[in-house]
């Protein structure tokens, strides 16, 4: 134990998620020994997240304002939404840059273990975005996990009957990779999943 | 396959052990407490990365050391392996084959086979239905690895769906809105670990009849595989006929569906899955009567060596030859039925065979022979 305020440090910053008790002790440290200005930067960067970083109102995707970047955006289709479950998800299908759609954050996945039912997730507030008829398509991005397909089917099941077309995404191989180097699972999948090749 | 060599280092109460070893049958003798167990159950450990003692790894390390390893040659066909593993408890292991490290530890299972034999096996006759579904499970995923995926996202969903059947009870509203998400994983994920186990069954009912008539002799009661289910089977629990036909996974999906409709009432007044795999059992039939309650010692001994020397066969099918493990077996078998196991286990590439007392290990299987004594292990020529 150290005392009074480095212990504090330590304390907070173990309560990071991925931040073990060791990797505390090292960051505090290493804050203790940085520059008055670096540490300041770094509340500054805090404080500002806390004070300016909102929740956007259509996507619930983290937004400076109102509104999110891509929802701002008029160049990106109305018709075609894809629901992910973190805005970190967001992030990662943006780098593919092949969606010109737009997005719907759920805020997590259906997992009873964790007490997390569709009411605590923004279902309620895809259905409305879908009431008006202007999207036509839906892609579900959930992980590939049992919990992600579990969100993804009682989403399918609620969204079939308003004649809106349903998509997953597709499980199988990485490209780029050797066969030799996937595992049973993903395997598996990618043959349950295969493709006939038109010549 | 057989191991050539044999280390082990901060080793349940080894120290150190370096040990040469040979194809053909091997006889470990020493005293109670000696750890004449331990050496093959580091050797069980290589195949299964798990103990059939004990289920967490942290007795497996010598007391004050921070890590076990156990190391072994092993020759397969015509190329020896060099497969090592450390054991680390509370974190991940690491496994090395031929001093090159292996990104995920799991996928050394499958390189060293074995069969093990042991007082605790005792157990899939007499114990709970827990340790007969292990046992179909455990050999389920030896000798198809995508089963391993399968099992635990089974065991996952089951998880999941209990724990909304108890909020579910705690009534908040449309809390069951979800169920029928979980049931179509239950049953499609259930509907293949039963299909499987099923294949399993029917593969295995001869070996075992086979088996168990070689090891109890002329005279004995004949044996037979059953499978008993939540879900209404063909001739359900009665042994099974050889080759009879198994339902596909479809068929049994939609078996499990209909009986998860029906119990629907039950489940949310009780907080739990009622139907599924998790709730089957494998019945061990012995005569006209279960061997569950009904077999004596030595007749539930020879039932659970027969199930062990029946999953030996079923490799052998397959062309494989595991290492024949029988950990502390001969002292509890009469002499008629010492004579029968030895005659199955000379077939065996390697037998590893511990006893107290080397008189009770029959001539056939005298051939190396390692004294365990005072923290050593030294190999007498034969």
């Amino acid at each position: 134990m150290y005392e009074g305020a480095v212990q504090d440090l330590i304390d907070e910053l173990g309560r990071l998620p991925g931040v073990g008790p060791k990797s505390a002790q090292r960051i505090a440290f290493h804050l203790l020994a940085a520059d008055a200005a670096d540490v300041g930067r770094l509340t500054a960067a805090l404080q500002r997240v806390q004070a300016e970083v909102r929740f956007c109102v259509t996507c619930y995707n983290v937004a400076e304002g109102e509104q999110c970047r891509i929802c701002r955006d008029p160049r990106r289709s109305l018709d075609v939404l894809c629901v992910v479950e973190e805005p970190k998800d967001v992030v990662a299908i943006e780098r593919t840059r092949e969606f010109k759609g737009r997005y719907h954050v759920l805020g997590g996945a259906i997992s009873p273990i964790e007490g997390i039912g569709p009411d605590d997730l923004r279902v309620k507030e895809l259905m409305t975005r879908l009431m008006d008829g202007t999207v036509t398509e839906l892609i579900i991005a959930t992980d590939p996990n049992l919990e992600g397909e579990a969100t993804a089917a009682y989403l399918a099941r609620l969204i079939a009957p308003m004649g809106v077309a349903v998509s997953r995404l597709a499980s199988g191989l990485p490209v780029g990779g050797d066969l030799e180097y996937a595992d049973e699972v993903t395997l598996g999948r990618a043959f349950e999943g295969r493709r006939r090749i038109t010549a | 396959m057989y191991l050539r060599h044999l280390q082990v280092g901060q080793f349940r109460s080894w120290e150190t052990c370096d040990l040469a070893l040979t194809a053909g049958p091997t006889v470990f003798v020493g005293r109670n407490g000696q750890g004449k167990t331990n050496l093959v159950e580091a050797v069980g450990y290589l195949a299964t990365l798990s103990s059939h003692r004990v289920s967490s790894d942290a007795p497996l390390v010598r007391h004050g050391a921070p890590q076990a390893v156990v190391r072994a040659a092993v020759r397969r066909d015509d190329r020896e392996l060099l497969v090592e593993v450390e054991i680390n408890p509370g974190r991940a292991n690491r496994v090395r084959v031929n001093r090159s490290p292996l990104p995920r530890p799991r996928e050394v299972l499958g390189l060293v086979k074995t069969v093990l034999f042991a007082p605790e096996d005792l157990a899939l006759v007499r114990g709970d239905p827990t340790e007969r579904r292990r046992f179909l499970d455990d050999l389920l995923v030896s000798r198809t690895p995508r089963m391993a995926g399968v099992r635990s996202d089974y065991e996952r969903v089951l998880k999941q769906r209990n724990a909304l059947l108890k909020t579910a009870r705690l009534a908040r509203g449309n809390a069951l809105a979800t169920l029928d998400v979980w049931d179509t994983h239950l049953t499609e994920l259930g509907a293949q670990l039963l299909e499987a186990r099923l294949r399993l069954v029917t593969a295995l009912a001869p070996h075992v009849s086979a088996a168990y008539a070689e090891v109890a002799g002329p005279g004995a009661d004949a044996v037979g595989l059953g499978y008993t289910s939540t879900v209404p089977l063909a001739g359900d629990g009665s042994p099974l006929a050889p080759g009879a036909p198994v339902p596909g996974t479809a068929e049994l999906t939609a078996a499990l569906r209909a009986r998860v409709e029906e119990r629907r009432r039950d489940e949310v007044d009780r907080g739990v899955t009622l139907v599924g795999p998790h709730r089957d059992d494998l019945v061990l039939h012995l005569g006209p009567a279960p061997a569950k309650g009904y077999a004596s010692h030595g007749e539930s001994w020879s039932f659970a060596l027969a199930l062990k020397l029946a999953c030996l066969a079923l490799f052998r099918d397959e062309g494989e030859n595991p290492v024949l493990v029988l950990d502390d077996v001969f002292a509890e078998l009469d002499q008629g039925r010492r004579t029968a196991l030895a005659r199955l286990a000379v077939s065996a590439e390697q037998t590893l065979i511990t006893a107290a007392v080397a008189e009770d290990v029959p001539a056939a299987l005298q051939g190396a022979r390692v004294r365990v004594a005072d923290g050593t292990a030294t190999l007498l020529t034969p």
